[in-house]
């Protein structure tokens, strides 16, 4: 697998973690009713979402230059 | 005497042997960490109720070094697609952001993180004599709220040479607001934001304890855990930034202007090791910080 492959891989893990986190971030607002966990919710999902478009940027990229086949 | 295969590829494996050698190696390091994690999941799932430790790692610093290693993959490959579109240049201001990022994740954890915790006190309280500090445990509110009964008592030790002193009977701890206020029903879950040591001070007597110790490896089998998977993490993290300054050093340029693909593979190989080590801290964070 090239740096390539595994940085996409990459990506996508950490796409899902901020997914995860705020997902975790929705269960503990609602568990405790603290405000600062919904701003985190919301700052974990728009790092989600710019990580998807870096990714897809990324690929494009990638394949545009043909740095690896 | 030539070093073969370093940029093109073998005949029978269709790869260059150094990218063999690090798929190898990434192999026997998931085999490592993976059993790190297995026996950390285990000892979870096995602890009693009310025994494991929650919410006393800072989820917001977590967060901000987990954004830095996942920055830090970024510019890693940036930094090798820059040399493969021979632009040395935008590699070595990449190469520094990557060895800026894996330095600013070990002060963080190493200078910050770490002492925090050698810093913070808890002593489990013997089961016949949790009654006695009933005023710091709150167990008949926790069994009352059906929560997990609370056995221990922890917060910034006063007098730290009690630790070591067999003359001194007893522990002088300025409490953690859980035990400062442990009928507060705000208490009742834990907190993932620090909340600070409070002024309340607690004499707890030594005879009464089963157990003290700062939050070291030696306090529970959550920070023995912590602490090793943690530590080897950073070792990894070191090992990284150490390969990169050399990459990043004048005695790299000598190389790309020799042969800028062998260059770009020595990037690549350590960049996968790279990727490994932050893809190592995507599990760390949520198993250690969050759950």
């Amino acid at each position: 697998m090239s740096l390539k492959a595994f940085h996409i891989v990459f990506i996508i893990f950490s796409t899902l973690l901020a997914l995860g986190t705020g997902v975790w971030c929705i269960w503990v607002d609602l568990v405790e009713g603290a405000p600062i966990y919904l701003a985190g919710a919301i700052a974990s999902v728009a790092a989600a979402i710019a990580l998807i478009v870096y990714g897809v940027w990324f690929y494009r990229k990638m394949k545009r230059l043909r740095i690896i086949t | 005497m030539e070093i073969p295969y370093t940029i093109s590829t073998r005949p029978d494996t269709g790869l260059w042997n150094a990218k063999v050698g690090i798929w190898l190696f990434l192999a026997s390091e998931v085999m490592l960490f993976g059993g790190l994690f297995s026996a950390y999941i285990f000892l979870r799932l096995d602890a009693p109720p009310g025994i494991w430790p929650h919410g006393l790692l800072n989820v917001p610093v977590g967060t901000m070094n987990t954004a830095i290693l996942i920055l830090s993959s970024v510019t890693v490959v940036l930094a090798w697609a820059s040399l493969k579109m021979r632009r040395y240049r935008a590699y070595w201001w990449y190469m520094l952001a990557t060895i800026s990022c894996g330095v600013i994740f070990l002060v963080v954890k190493l200078a910050y993180e770490w002492p925090q915790k050698f810093d913070h006190f808890g002593a489990y309280i013997k089961p016949e004599a949790l009654g006695k500090y009933e005023q710091y445990l709150g167990n008949e509110y926790a069994a009352a709220k059906g929560l997990p009964p609370r056995l221990e008592i922890t917060g910034h030790l006063h007098n730290r040479a009690a630790l070591n002193d067999p003359k001194i009977k007893e522990y002088e701890v300025a409490l953690d607001p859980l035990n400062a206020e442990p009928t507060n029903p705000a208490m009742d879950r834990p907190h993932f934001f620090p909340l600070p040591v409070t002024d309340k001070i607690a004499t707890i007597e030594k005879e009464d304890v089963e157990r003290a110790t700062m939050f070291l490896p030696t306090h529970s089998a959550y920070f023995a855990s912590y602490f090793t998977i943690t530590g080897l993490h950073g070792m990894h993290v070191l090992g990284g930034v150490l390969v990169f300054i050399y990459m990043w050093l004048p005695v790299s340029k000598k190389l790309y202007q020799r042969n800028p693909e062998h260059l770009a593979n020595r990037v690549e190989v350590s960049g996968l090791f790279w990727h490994f080590v932050d893809l190592i801290w995507i599990f760390v964070f949520p198993l250690f910080y969050l759950l």
